[in-house]
């Protein structure tokens, strides 16, 4: 990984001050990766301890984005940064602020946790919900480490990760839709559960905009809104 | 490869990360390396500064700021008592230094001036070599062991972060150096003896972009040891090297802030129209 975006200025507290920004982010996205594990702890596997920390735990989460935007601001102001420390600090607000909203996901599915009984988990497909949760945390985690080490390549992988979480989403809606049908007085316990994962499904999306960050930080190209095939060819190719 | 994004933070807290780079400044806790007192300064009839207030933290780097013509240069030059030079000028009020007030009849001015150093705008070696330049204040002071002199030549070259570039070629003349060089030279001499307080008055407004960012760099490592008060016409250097800046208009001090605050939400409106151009 080139870490030279942090060595090479001739002000030693300009390297210091990208160097914190992104490291306090990376301790968010740690931070925020444990809310998410604890939340489906808490709705999986009926953990009300866990779920009950995560609720009261978001707080943390946000302080580190109020925190983390103080400081982006004040390098903005001061340090006016261009070409790529500019796309550094860009790519940084944003993504906490993606960050921050997961955290909001994982406390809301920590709530859905306390207010589901021992027979829904039974009734439900509680499985494969437990399974997307990992899988939508693992990209997550993924995104984070593409971060870390500005590589594109990982990032790339990552976000094509999303397509299969989004296809896990829908099996699992089918199946609750079948439910509802199948039994109309469970409509409203169902609908929290919908609401449970629609949260995790967001989440792989927004895991996906951190990797888009990761691409426009290194090189230089926005890479939202496109196909993913356009995407992996720009994060591959020349930079620009 | 692990989780890098963990390892890097080594699971720190990231309020204890909040190194160098993340300090707040408060005024409040600072300790006064000088304090301006109601200063007021004439050139003839003409008022130049309307009673100033102000305090500089020791050990900070503190940035004067405003149009051509506010009166912080004057205000700089009060601070050393450099507007003694000037027969029409006449101060009223008080700037102390560490508690004394440097207009006392009893304060020795040349003692003053060693304490409190000064590098202009225009880099101004002496003609002589490199090494006399820095020797200077010290042979004036009397010193004649070659051994002291050498050792605070090289001492008070690296802090001026010139060593390097000079170490092979001392004895040549200080005029042979370019323009940035010579100016990290004029604040090696400064530095050679021992003042408390640095005045820089644009010390980088004839320096090319990277030559200034060496200037920057260097006035970060100075504070250390000194406190640096600094004029510039170039806002975006204030916003880049000081903790405090103090913003003057037409002989006012009109907002005096924590760098941070005063280049985000200044508390002025005539601050905040100066800093984001609609002065005028």
């Amino acid at each position: 990984m080139d870490k030279s975006i942090f060595t090479q200025h001739i002000s030693r507290q300009f390297n210091e001050e990208l160097e914190d920004i992104v490291n306090r982010a990376m301790s968010m996205g740690g931070l925020v990766e444990q809310q998410l594990a604890d939340a489906m702890d808490g709705l999986a596997e009926g953990d009300t301890g866990k779920a009950e920390l995560v609720v009261t735990r978001d707080y943390r989460v946000n302080a580190m984005e109020v925190e983390l935007d103080e400081e982006c601001t004040h390098i903005l102001a001061r340090r006016q940064p261009t070409a790529s420390d500019l796309r550094l600090v860009m790519a940084v607000i944003k993504t906490i602020t993606d960050l921050e909203r997961i955290g909001d996901e994982a406390e809301r599915i920590g709530k859905m946790a306390l207010h589901l009984l021992d027979k829904d988990r039974e009734l439900h497909p509680m499985a494969e919900i437990a399974a997307l949760g990992e899988y939508v945390r693992r990209m997550l985690n993924n995104a984070l480490n593409a971060f870390a080490r500005m590589d594109t390549e990982h990032a790339v992988r990552t976000a094509q990760m999303d397509f299969s979480a989004d296809s896990q989403y829908e099996e699992i809606l089918r199946q609750l839709l079948k439910r509802m049908r199948d039994d109309p007085d469970s409509i409203p316990r169902v609908m929290d559960i919908i609401w449970s994962v629609r949260a995790l499904e967001r989440i792989g999306d927004r895991a996906r905009n951190i990797c888009e960050y990761v691409i426009y930080f290194v090189m230089g190209k926005d890479v939202r809104h496109i196909s993913f095939e356009q995407m992996a060819e720009e994060a591959t190719g020349d930079r620009r | 490869m692990k989780d890098e994004h963990k390892v890097l933070t080594h699971g720190m807290d990231p309020a204890s990360m909040r190194g160098r780079a993340g300090e707040k400044r408060r005024i409040s806790q600072e300790t006064p390396a000088m304090e301006i007192r109601d200063l007021k300064l004439y050139y003839g009839d003409k008022i130049a500064l309307k009673g100033v207030d102000l305090m500089i933290p020791k050990g900070r780097i503190t940035a004067f700021i405003g149009p051509s013509g506010c009166g912080k240069s004057t205000l700089l030059r009060c601070m050393n008592r450099m507007n003694d030079l000037i027969d029409a000028a006449r101060v009223e009020g008080e700037v102390l230094l560490h508690g004394e007030n440097i207009y006392d009849p009893a304060v020795d001015v040349a003692e003053l001036r060693r304490r409190v150093g000064m590098v202009f705008q225009k880099p101004n070696p002496f003609p002589k070599s490199i090494y006399e330049n820095v020797a200077y204040g010290l042979r004036l002071q009397g010193v004649k062991s070659r051994r002291v002199l050498d050792e605070v030549v090289e001492k008070s070259l690296r802090r001026a972060a010139l060593w390097d570039e000079v170490k092979d070629r001392l004895n040549e003349n200080a005029f042979g150096l370019s323009g940035g060089q010579q100016q990290r030279l004029v604040i090696a001499r400064a530095v050679a003896i021992e003042p408390e307080v640095l005045l820089l008055d644009e010390p980088a407004s004839a320096l090319d972009p990277l030559a200034t960012l060496k200037i920057e760099e260097l006035m970060f490592e100075l504070k250390e040891e000194y406190t640096i008060a600094i004029v510039t016409h170039n806002m975006q250097q204030a916003a880049r090297v000081s903790d405090y800046t103090a913003f003057m208009y037409m002989g006012e001090m009109v907002e005096f802030a924590d760098t941070d605050t005063l280049f985000t939400s200044p508390a002025k409106k005539q601050t905040e129209d100066y800093i984001t151009g609609r002065y005028g």
